[in-house]
């Protein structure tokens, strides 16, 4: 929501600030509570920006959709090794992926889409690394 | 408390190794998918038809009749560029050199086009 005020350096590349709270929230109360807040949130703020059943909400559904089956599997992972930057990654990675497949699929279904998929890996990974730190340190207050 | 709050949010192992694999998928995918074909000829049009399709490996000029007038083309091993044009804007002039696979330069105004061509034609347009 907030991120739709803040203008972005490179069109299509947001840090992905909610998907904080999805993890937050994965962590302290479980997955199906995540699975609820994440697809609340898709929903409530495409009523609020008047983007609903428009593609940017179909666009935000399949990266949510995409991302919390990524989650699903990834916190099983052990523990020990595994904190939530792994799961952040992960998410951040199935986000784009969601996304990039309804691009290709119904928005713009040409081969040149595919010289954007290396720049939205990469805004992936680095926003995946910085989300999970935050959530971890939202997770564990000292 | 400075020592604490480093240690809560210390990356784990396996955190560790996906980044490192991310890093590595990333990579591989900036090499994958933002290579370009190197072209191997060069299809001329003027108006609605092909003038003709000239290899990209050679040295040539080639002066093509336009709406204006001529059109200077030079190829040049493996790349080509409008060299000179009658035309007012020279946008097509400021285009310079092309060399890879899929690029195009029109001149709207002389009504020429130069289209790059690959091994494999790439795709210029689709319906849908």
């Amino acid at each position: 929501m907030i991120e739709a005020v803040i203008p972005s350096p490179l069109p299509g590349v947001k840090p992905g600030i909610a998907n904080i709270v999805t993890l937050f929230v994965l962590f302290q109360y479980g997955f199906a509570t995540a699975a609820w807040v994440s697809l609340l949130r898709v929903f409530a703020s495409s009523l609020l920006l008047g983007q609903f059943l428009s593609p940017t909400f179909v666009l935000s559904l399949s990266g949510a959709l995409l991302s919390l089956a990524a989650l699903f599997f990834a916190q099983h992972l052990p523990k020990k090794y595994f904190s939530a930057i792994s799961l952040s990654i992960f998410a951040a990675f199935a986000h784009i992926a969601g996304q990039l497949l309804v691009v290709w699929l119904w928005l713009i279904p040409h081969t040149g889409v595919v010289y954007l998929i290396p720049v939205f890996a990469l805004a992936a990974l680095v926003f995946g690394l910085i989300n999970g730190l935050v959530t971890l340190k939202l997770i564990r207050p000292d | 408390m400075q020592k604490n709050m480093q240690r809560n949010i210390k990356p784990l192992l396996g955190d560790w190794l996906v980044v490192f694999a991310g890093l590595i998928a990333v990579i591989f995918m900036f090499q994958q998918f933002w290579r370009f074909e190197h072209a191997s000829k060069l299809k001329i049009r003027q108006g609605n038809q092909v003038i003709g399709t000239y290899d990209l490996n050679q040295v040539r000029e080639l002066q093509i009749h336009g709406a204006l007038g001529d059109s200077h083309i030079s190829i040049n091993q493996g790349k080509v560029r409008f060299k000179q044009s009658p035309c007012n804007n020279q946008y097509c002039v400021h285009q310079g050199w092309l060399s890879h696979s899929g690029q195009v330069a029109i001149c709207i105004p002389n009504q020429i086009s130069l289209q790059l061509m690959g091994a494999k034609s790439a795709y210029d347009s689709l319906n849908y």
